[in-house]
């Protein structure tokens, strides 16, 4: 397993999270290669479907960003996505995957350096719980 | 209708209630009876046994009711062989649709299914520590055989191809009336659809705040059945019962509701849905007023799965 390389999917909000993303990058903080960035327009246009297909289809970590409390563009996006990432992570616990593979953060677009520190512990969390069980035991359902 | 419809039905991992939900149909059923041939109705109506239905031509059935999950290796067998003989073959019932409540089965593996009810119940007293085996030889003579238990449940269609679904734990028998007269009449949408008036229970539910002049506000209780009666009239959801009636399919008339039960999702999904669970909790948390009220909902996966885990998108708790 020691060339394992985890495959992170994060879902980061086109008003805040993903501007911080920008921000990391022309600022040259580095972040790892690991993840891999979606663009959503608000972290409430994630749907539980969305972070289940990633995790079901390989990914061995979900990372939702979205805007701070207060600072949604569209007022309430956010409070439905932590509500229901919530409920999600439930569901996920109870059905035997890691609650530490799919994290929900607020980072707003001037949040470059902690986009990239925060990229990097996410990163650091899914190498020790390792590789995402979901299929593991060949049924490939 | 020159020739008769032939119709197979086999009850496969249910409880028979599917059976029983056209047994109920009464008066409708006598005025299609002149229409149907009943060529295959096993265990429980017609004494047709295995080999004859593996005997009959491929396709020389018209319509084939297949109710219950598949669990058994005989069920996947049988499952095979309806789909040869039967044109049309339909997931009747949630169990066969979406594995429906045999399915929470799911969330335990073989091996603690089998040390519970072979081992750790009550009244069982195995001290030979004997499980269900394929085969066994009685007296070094006599070779018994039992199907075998596979690991998980499966809905039909993970076994078979399906062309139509209908949902309901059972199907509601006045839904189940018009069902059969759109297959008696040809009356059928495209394969792989499920049957159903398309509209979601709180469209037929006479407690919508809409139908009442009202809107929706934030929940802000969550409550169970045992927690009291709910207001006469009013929106169980809006109240705090976990109801799922916004994102089930409602052929069943609001059946729970109007005796003051939550939907609990037997219908299925609305048409597009597909994940039940995944869209009730997007659902449900988004109308909730904030995020502790999230953390008391009790056992989500049996709430929200509760017909339909082995149809889900992980369908099974992970080892
Ligand atoms: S769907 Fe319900 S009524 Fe039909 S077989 Fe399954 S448990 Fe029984
Ligand atoms: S949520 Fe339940 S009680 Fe409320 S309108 Fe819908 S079906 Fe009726
Ligand atoms: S109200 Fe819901 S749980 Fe009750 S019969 Fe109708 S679909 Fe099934
Ligand atoms: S716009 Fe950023 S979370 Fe809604």
């Amino acid at each position: 397993m020691s060339d394992w390389k985890p495959n992170i999917v994060v879902f980061a909000c086109n008003w805040c999270t993903y501007q911080g993303a920008d921000l990391a990058g022309s600022l040259r903080y580095d972040y790892p290669s690991t993840i891999n960035i979606i663009r959503v327009p608000c972290s409430g246009r994630v749907e539980p479907e969305f972070i289940v297909a990633a995790l079901k289809n390989g990914a061995d970590g979900v990372f939702v960003g979205g805007c701070h409390p207060g600072d949604c563009h569209y007022k309430e996006g956010n409070y439905k996505a932590i509500r229901r990432f919530i409920l999600l992570k439930r569901v996920l616990t109870s059905m035997g995957i890691e609650p530490e593979r799919v994290r929900l953060e607020w980072i707003s677009g001037s949040e470059g350096k902690r986009f990239a520190e925060v990229m990097a512990e996410f990163d650091r969390t899914i190498k020790e719980i390792g590789p995402n069980p979901v299929g593991r035991d060949g049924n490939g359902r | 209708m020159a020739d008769k419809l032939k119709l197979a039905y086999f009850l496969s991992g249910g409880c028979g209630g599917c059976d029983m939900a056209i047994v109920d149909l009464s008066e409708t059923l006598v005025d299609v009876l002149p229409n149907l041939e009943v060529v295959f109705w096993a265990p429980t109506v017609a004494d047709v046994k295995y080999k004859d239905l593996e005997a009959m031509p491929d396709k020389s059935i018209d319509v084939g009711l297949y109710s219950g999950m598949v669990r058994l290796g005989e069920q996947e067998h049988i499952a095979k062989v309806m789909r040869a003989k039967c044109k049309v073959l339909v997931a009747w019932g949630i169990c066969a649709a979406l594995g429906g409540i045999p399915g929470m089965g799911n969330m335990h593996t073989k091996e603690e299914i089998y040390k519970t009810a072979y081992f750790d119940t009550y009244s069982t007293d195995n001290p030979d520590g004997i499980t269900p085996q394929t085969r066994c030889v009685v007296d070094g003579k006599y070779e018994l055989t039992l199907p075998e238990f596979y690991e998980y449940v499966r809905p039909l269609n993970q076994v078979v191809d399906v062309d139509y679904y209908i949902g309901g734990c059972p199907p509601h028998h006045s839904f189940v009336g018009e069902a059969i007269l759109a297959v008696l009449q040809g009356k059928l949408p495209p394969p792989g659809s499920w049957i159903t008036g398309g509209k979601a229970v709180c469209d037929v539910c006479k407690r919508n705040p809409a139908t009442q002049g009202e809107g929706r506000e934030p929940i802000t209780a969550v409550k169970r059945t045992i927690d009291g009666a709910p207001a006469e009239g009013k929106c169980l959801l809006q109240e705090g019962y976990l109801c799922l009636g916004p994102i089930t399919q409602g052929d069943c008339g609001a059946l729970c509701p109007k005796v003051n039960i939550p939907c609990r999702g037997c219908g299925g999904p609305m048409p597009g849905v597909k994940d039940f669970g995944l869209r009730a909790i997007a659902a449900i948390a988004a109308s909730m007023e904030n995020e502790e009220l999230v953390d008391q909902i009790p056992s989500p996966v049996k709430l929200f799965y509760r017909y339909s885990l082995p149809a889900s998108m992980l369908g099974r708790k992970v080892k």
